[in-house]
């Protein structure tokens, strides 16, 4: 009884406090709520129409898909079979890419957010010689465009014979210079010198310091750089392209294209593509959808001061 | 330091060479550089080499003797030799002037689209502005190959539901023609982007107190003087920082011209900056040129920001 009432008064004061919240804020009468929210659903539709014409793509044969309206559902619904095709063909393919993506974009994200906040707490809480040298150059690394270091970065793996591996498409991956910048501020920002200066009278080692102090002081940072890193590897076409020549270590965005790029010869390469591009939006319009509101609050700390 | 030397940590006092002050110290020289190492080492492999090495190739000539090559390599140094053919190939120049109006134009219309979202979203007149913050952030995670896959289909007349129902009224659409591609890549460019632009006005919005609102309020001031006086000033920094990114990104473009060119002849193996160095490398197996366009890519998007940066502080003082 007591639970109900205390969730009860919960939600009444947050709906006041939003309320609040809202009067201190511009605009507020009902034509013009009518007329703002007219225009984010008129906006709204925009960015899910190549969504939905997607999804209902994926549930058409081939006949279908040229002669049936592209908005409406087809005669037949064959999205079962369109999708058993995508995950069998060729031997599950598409299966690999994905699991590639994943490794890349897992991995990569991972194993960069934790250099990143090295480098940055390094920066933020040490006084060296070399260190705005050192901090100047990353800063430099944050203009440089990704595609411009992809092509020499080929021709410097070829002869390392790195080229067409896992690690080509991994080891750059390992680097993010926005990333560091991030952390750097954030860690200036947040963590104390005393409690690193207590910690060290405690005896602790200036590496465990950072792996205790540090990083969990740093987290919001962390998922902020962990989410960029992962949405720019998902998303990297150009590296990936430049350094594989065998398929079976395609991350999905080029396996995709490679499918697409058929299907002017093999129209049941439509079916496929559609598929594909369903089955691989799914995942990441959920995390997009879920993680937005971590995103957020990571970059008020860190882009935007 | 006297509290150090006072009080020995568990561990350090059983052993006497490794307490003291100066091993303290030694490690707290090594630290950081233990921290910073293996990104620093990871950067120079992946940001410094292959700069140094882009820059160094594109002033050097490699010349095969024999008809296949097979009379042995020889590389001299050619100064200036892969800029002038470089800066000599009209469509190389044409793409870069061709991604100038591109930016001029998606650049201000995505700034001001993702402005305005964010304006509308934080007021109050807004409803559910959760659920519409999220749809619109929804492209963002949709990698611009896919996202130009998808639009391609839209694209492309008989499959277009779009061309399709234009045509029922009487309109015909074409979105790949010469003259009409380089907006239908916009268009892709602005989808996907604008989104994660408006999080980051957003996340400017959010950080202005209420007490500003507040006193806004008491002087009479309506939603539109309040955006024009109060909000768009405090959110300069986000509006800068993301035209920045968006100029160096239209300079890097690549993904939606390839991708598209299957589905418009428009769109030749030169039409943007980058594709022409891809095609260069690749398909003319000339790296040295390819290192010098890339070099020249990254000085003219380093000179846009530049600039971009000076006129805007310039303004601001």
């Amino acid at each position: 009884m007591s639970e109900t009432r205390s969730i009860t008064t919960a939600t009444s004061s947050k709906r006041a406090q939003r309320l609040s919240d809202q009067q201190g804020r511009p605009g507020g009468s009902r034509g013009m709520r009518v007329l703002v929210t007219g225009i984010l659903v008129v906006v709204a539709v925009y960015f899910l129409v190549p969504v939905y014409w997607v999804v209902i793509a994926a549930t058409k044969s081939t006949e279908d898909l040229f002669g049936s309206n592209g908005f409406l559902l087809g005669s037949e619904f064959s999205l079962w079979s369109n999708l058993h095709e995508v995950l069998t063909y060729d031997g599950g393919i598409f299966v690999r890419w994905f699991g590639n993506s994943v490794l890349y974009a897992g991995v990569g994200a991972l194993i960069a957010t934790y250099l990143a906040a090295a480098g940055g707490y390094a920066l933020a809480k040490y006084r060296f010689r070399g260190r705005n040298l050192v901090f100047g150059t990353i800063l430099g690394g944050v203009l440089v465009p990704g595609t411009a270091t992809a092509l020499p970065l080929f021709l410097l793996f070829s002869q390392l014979g790195l080229a067409n591996t896992y690690w080509s498409v991994l080891l750059p991956s390992l680097v993010s210079p926005f990333g560091l910048f991030l952390c750097r501020i954030y860690a200036d920002a947040t963590i104390d010198d005393s409690l690193i200066e207590a910690a060290r009278i405690d005896g602790a080692s200036e590496l465990r310091i950072f792996h205790t102090v540090g990083l969990k002081i740093l987290t919001p940072a962390l998922v902020t750089v962990f989410l960029f890193q992962l949405v720019g590897i998902w998303n990297n076409y150009f590296l990936p392209l430049v350094m594989l020549s065998d398929s079976t270590l395609y991350p999905i965005t080029l396996g995709l294209n490679n499918w697409r790029s058929q299907v002017d010869r093999l129209p049941e390469f439509y079916e496929l593509t559609t598929g594909g591009a369903l089955l691989s939006i799914i995942p990441l319009a959920i995390a997009m959808i879920v993680l937005q509101r971590f995103w957020r609050g990571g970059l008020t700390e860190g882009s935007v001061k | 330091m006297s509290a150090l030397t006072e009080r020995p940590a568990r561990g350090v006092a059983d052993d006497p060479s490794r307490s003291g002050s100066q091993r303290r110290r030694r490690t707290s020289v090594a630290a950081p550089w233990m921290l910073l190492g293996p990104f620093l080492a990871l950067f120079v492999l992946t940001f410094i080499l292959p700069i140094i090495v882009a820059v160094g190739s594109s002033f050097v000539r490699v010349s095969r003797k024999g008809v296949f090559g097979e009379e042995g390599v020889t590389t001299e140094f050619a100064w200036f030799s892969n800029y002038a053919q470089a800066l000599e190939n009209g469509n190389f120049i044409a793409s870069i002037g061709r991604m100038l109006l591109f930016g001029v134009v998606q650049v201000t219309v995505m700034i001001a689209l993702c402005t305005l979202l964010a304006l509308l979203l934080e007021s109050a007149s807004a409803k559910w502005p959760g659920f519409f913050r999220a749809v619109y952030f929804l492209p963002y995670g949709i990698p611009g190959v896919i996202a130009t896959i998808l639009w391609s289909f839209l694209y492309v007349p008989g499959l277009s539901p779009i061309i399709d129902i234009a045509g029922a009224m009487g309109i015909e659409l074409d979105f790949l023609g010469a003259g009409t591609v380089l907006w239908s890549i916009a268009n892709i460019v602005t989808w996907t982007y604008t989104g994660y632009n408006m999080m980051i006005v957003v996340a400017q919005l959010k950080a202005i107190p209420g007490e500003v609102y507040e006193a806004a309020k008491v002087d009479g001031a309506g939603p539109f003087r309040v955006a024009a006086s109060i909000q768009l000033p405090l959110i300069r920094p986000a509006l800068i920082l993301t035209t920045v990114f968006s100029i160096i990104g239209t300079l890097q473009l690549f993904a939606e011209p390839q991708v598209l060119q299957t589905v418009s002849p428009a769109i030749d193996n030169e039409y943007t900056p980058n594709l022409s160095a891809y095609t260069t490398a690749f398909a003319y197996n000339d790296y040295n040129v390819a290192a010098a366009q890339a070099v020249l890519i990254a000085v003219v998007a380093f000179a846009l920001s530049f600039i971009f940066l000076r006129l805007t502080s310039r303004r601001a003082s």
